[in-house]
């Protein structure tokens, strides 16, 4: 294993690199399949490189703790915008999940909806390509369009484009108080057409999930964040909005509220059980269609258009769905299944394309992550 | 400004290139009357013009993939253009280029509520696209002060920001899908009515490419419900230091206001005597404005009134209706135009670590007496974003000149401090030789790269963003 403790001895190892490198933060998001190759660590570069409270900012090196971030910016009562989950329960791992994993992956949880994804509150990167390059894009303030925006480009890419050493944020104030209301035994068609209208609402909501639950009752959640008075009220308001749909419960004990939202950004439903763990990004609406056609557990958050599955292993949901405007990921199977189905969702032509073409020119070595993006799989 | 000389075997085929566009659009889509092309020769960067070979109005994407296809075919640049309102040059012009115009690409093509988005043609304003969805208590949060003649097609090419990005953000953070059409006439999907990409975030690229990627004629923009209520709160401070910490506390004690705009001495006197806001005479002045229904509006603005008051404001006055509303926002929506009034002026738009306001204004005013210019300061103080405008008489040879040095040493500090050298407006031709002092050779070299990969012949806007020293071979190669 190949740890660097500076950018630019990470510059040297991947310009010296022949062969391909599995990189890794904190080794607790191995999303999808096993990637060949000398493991390529990211954990000695450390440590938040600024923090301005008053100008909501944080730069940290990418293989800074995630939980060490957390606990800096709590102490200024303020927080990541974009509540990324840890994976570790659902896919058994043990490690400490970096920032640098979280960007590279994307990761956004429920409150995605709102404060937008990873993408979004990410204003700068550092990083090294695949010929250990250095290479910065954006910097450390909020708005800057100066140039192309690689900062996008390098969020979600899975290491594929280059190794991340450092990454900036915009952050937000961390939230007062929170309440959830709660709507039990609605089908997905109805439960969606609450959150739709939830989230129709002028009341902010910041998490609209519904677990349908096939043995048993369904259950749906809508979260409101915000200064004690303002959530009291929205909450009132809210349930208004709902009461139609059906009987609305509140919790408003807020660390109660808390543990039930992290359940559902962790998907801890589906920690432990067999079977093989799906991702779908969809048309909220068009949730519970596709929701529909699955022979599994069904966890809907995002206002229905996040959809975590879990189905028996082997299948290729994306068989069973047929086209859908949107994109399924598969997060958790066996290695056999992950050797024969790709883990993202293949793109038309002319997309893949380009998306070659840019990997080509970032990694011409082709020794980053090599194959983890690929949508064609090699021939067996 | 430099730009690159036409390409005489360009100019050369001018009436088989224009006759082969004939060939695919109506009649009057083509135009090549050197009289109304002169109304293609600039944008709002005005100082800088040059009439195209041709200019192009296609009616739909099949005929915008028709148009490229063809300039592909005959090596000839295409310059991308929304409504034309670009502070940065970005769509200039060349004499051997075709204006490619998105302004009769004007339609809503679905609205849907319970997903909360809107899917229109790219030609359409920025305003009518919150004008088709205000009937059900919806809008489209970003929103330039332009937002009356700006298209979506220029707000994504520039990723345009607005007042109220602070707490929604900018174009691309409202912005989920794309049609866009390939240099060489591919139309592609990018994105749509679902949150994120499921590869690469192609989308998070082009947006803010400035036409150099490909040209957009469709997006899906993700609307919101209006809150219930609105209200801004007017401080004047007496120095810029003590203006700035107040803006540092308020974020810091957890509220966060929609927006947040500061304006400088010079900037309220020429605002007062045009507008006539009635504004306070003072050295700097906030306007705060905050959401919600009546009680939240409340609660927030108790806490910033709190954090005002421990600054010794000169005068604090918050909104007791509408029209009070109104009139103070009045004032800063026509700060723009009350400069326009006094003095030809150059707007900037760096962005700065909001901690280094009070040293950046205090350096612009140094070297304003240095350069013997004039500047007033307004600016989104939330985010950083600087506008200051810098004023100077078109008329007196030499000023303009002047007043181009003295905006590049502005951005250079602004980059010195750790910030930008432009935070919504883009770089165009304005910035783009400003480029290397934000970045080294590498860092634009990856930008490069990516056009390169979506734009392999730099035929798609090829002189803007970059100095043209560093993609000289590539055009060149293209040519
Ligand atoms: C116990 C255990 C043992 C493992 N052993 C191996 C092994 O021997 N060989 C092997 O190939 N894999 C192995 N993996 C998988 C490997 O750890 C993951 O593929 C990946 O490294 C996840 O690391 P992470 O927690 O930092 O995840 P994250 O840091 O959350 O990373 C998620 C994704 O982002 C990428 N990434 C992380 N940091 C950066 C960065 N700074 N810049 C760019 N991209 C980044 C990762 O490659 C991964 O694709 C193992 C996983 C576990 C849990
Ligand atoms: C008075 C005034 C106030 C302003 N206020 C603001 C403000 O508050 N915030 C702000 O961000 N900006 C502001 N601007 C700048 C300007 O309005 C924005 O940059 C706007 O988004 C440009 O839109 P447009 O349709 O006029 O684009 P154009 O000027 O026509 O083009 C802008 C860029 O987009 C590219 N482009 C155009 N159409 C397409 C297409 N179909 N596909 C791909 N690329 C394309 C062009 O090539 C060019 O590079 C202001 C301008 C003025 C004059």
């Amino acid at each position: 294993m190949l740890q660097p403790k500076s950018e630019a001895e990470l510059a040297d190892c991947l310009a010296a690199a022949k062969h391909p490198m599995a990189i890794r933060g904190g080794g607790t998001r191995p999303i999808g399949r096993a990637v060949a190759g000398e493991v390529l660590s990211t954990a000695a570069l450390k440590g938040i490189t600024l923090y301005e409270p008053g100008a909501l900012t944080l730069v940290a090196q990418a293989g800074t703790p995630l939980a060490e971030i957390e606990a800096v910016l709590h102490a200024e009562n303020q927080r990541l915008p974009f509540e990324p989950m840890d994976h570790r329960a659902l896919l058994g791992t043990d490690g400490t999940p970096t920032i640098g994993g979280v960007v590279a992956g994307n990761v956004s949880g429920p409150r995605r909806i709102q404060a937008g994804a990873a993408r979004d509150s990410l204003i700068g990167v550092r990083f090294v390509d695949g010929s250990g390059t250095v290479i910065k894009n954006g910097g450390r303030v909020m708005k800057n369009v100066t140039g192309y925006d690689l900062v996008k480009l390098m969020a979600g890419s899975y290491g594929t484009l280059g190794v991340l050493s450092e990454v900036s944020f915009k952050l937000l104030p961390e939230v007062e108080t929170c309440a959830c209301l709660i709507l039990e035994g609605l089908s997905d068609q109805s439960a969606v057409a609450a959150l739709s209208r939830a989230l129709a609402s002028p009341y902010e909501v910041t998490g609209a999930a519904h677990a349908a639950n096939r043995g048993g009752r369904s259950r749906t959640m809508l979260r409101l964040e915000g200064f004690a008075k303002s959530v009291a009220y929205r909450t009132d308001a809210l349930r208004g909005v709902l009461a139609e749909f059906r009987a609305v419960e509140v919790i408003s004990d807020p660390d109660l509220v808390r543990q039930m939202w992290k359940d559902q950004r962790d998907v801890t439903a589906f920690a432990g059980q067999t079977g093989d763990v799906w991702r779908i990004s969809c048309k909220p609406s068009d949730g519970p269609a596709i929701g529909a056609k699955i022979k599994g557990e069904v966890i809907y958050d995002w206002g229905g258009g996040l959809i975590w599955v879990l189905v028996g292993e082997g299948h290729d949901l994306r068989k069973t769905l047929g086209a859908f405007g949107g994109h399924a990921t598969l997060i958790r199977a066996s290695e056999a299944t992950h050797a024969r189905i790709p883990t993202f969702h293949p793109e038309p032509a002319p997309l893949a394309a380009l998306s070659d073409g840019l990997r080509r020119k970032f990694d011409p070595k082709g020794i980053l992550n090599t194959g983890l993006m690929a949508t064609a799989m090699p021939a067996a | 400004m430099e730009m690159p000389k036409p390409n005489p075997a360009i100019l050369a085929k001018r009436t088989r290139i224009i006759s082969r566009l004939r060939d695919v659009l109506p009649h009057d889509a083509v135009i090549d009357d050197p009289h109304e092309t002169r109304a293609y020769e600039c944008d709002a960067l005005t100082a800088y013009r040059c009439p195209p070979l041709a200019a192009v109005l296609p009616q739909s994407t099949a005929e915008v993939s028709e148009v490229l296809r063809i300039c592909h075919e005959e090596g000839v640049p295409v310059v991308p253009r929304g409504s034309g309102t670009s502070l940065a040059g970005g769509a200039l012009p060349t004499a051997d280029s075709v204006i490619l115009g998105v302004a009769r690409l004007t339609q809503v093509l679905e609205t849907d509520y319970d997903n909360r988005f809107i899917r229109v043609q790219t030609g359409r304003t920025n305003l009518s696209v919150t004008g088709a969805v205000e009937a059900n208590d919806f809008f489209y949060a970003p929103d330039p002060s332009s937002q009356l003649a700006c298209a979506i097609a220029g707000n994504i090419g520039m990723n345009s920001g607005g007042a109220h990005c602070l707490k929604y953000g900018v174009t691309t953070n409202n912005l989920l899908g794309v049609t866009m059409v390939m240099m060489d006439g591919t139309v592609v999907e990018i994105g749509g009515a679902h949150l994120d990409a499921g590869g690469l975030d192609l989308l998070g690229v082009i947006c803010g490419s400035e036409g150099q990627l490909g040209v957009v004629t469709e997006a899906t923009l993700r609307i919101l419900r209006k809150p219930e209520g609105a209200r801004p709160v007017l401080m004047g401070f007496d120095s810029n230091e003590v203006a700035g910490e107040c803006v540092s506390d308020i974020i810091k004690a957890g509220v966060l206001p929609v927006a947040i705009e500061f304006m400088d001495r010079p900037c309220i006197e020429a605002t007062e005597a045009f507008a006539k806001a009635g504004y306070p005479m003072c050295e700097a002045l906030l306007i705060v404005e905050v959401e919600g229904s009546e009680a939240e509006i409340r609660e927030q603005l108790d806490v910033i009134l709190d954090i005002a008051k421990r600054h010794n404001p000169v005068e604090l006055r918050e909104a007791a209706d509408a029209d009070q509303a109104a009139r103070i926002w009045l004032g800063r929506k026509s700060a723009f135009g009350a400069m326009g009034q006094i003095n030809d002026y150059m707007c900037l738009d760096g962005t700065i670590p909001v901690s280094s306001l009070p040293y950046v204004l205090r350096r612009i005013g140094e070297m304003s007496k240095e350069y013997g210019l004039g500047v007033a300061n307004v600016f989104h103080a939330g985010d950083g974003n600087m506008h200051p405008l810098i004023l100077f008489d078109a008329n007196k040879p030499g000023d303009l000149e002047l007043c181009e040095a003295f905006g590049a040493d502005i951005l250079k500090l602004c980059v010195e401090v750790g910030g930008c050298l432009t935070g919504e407006h883009g770089v165009g031709i304005e910035k783009r030789d400003l480029m290397l002092t934000q970045y080294t050779p590498t860092d634009l070299e990856a930008q490069l790269w990516v056009k390169d990969v979506f734009d392999p012949k730099w035929l798609l806007n090829p002189a803007k963003v970059f100095p043209l020293s560093v993609t000289e071979t590539r055009r060149d190669h293209a040519a």
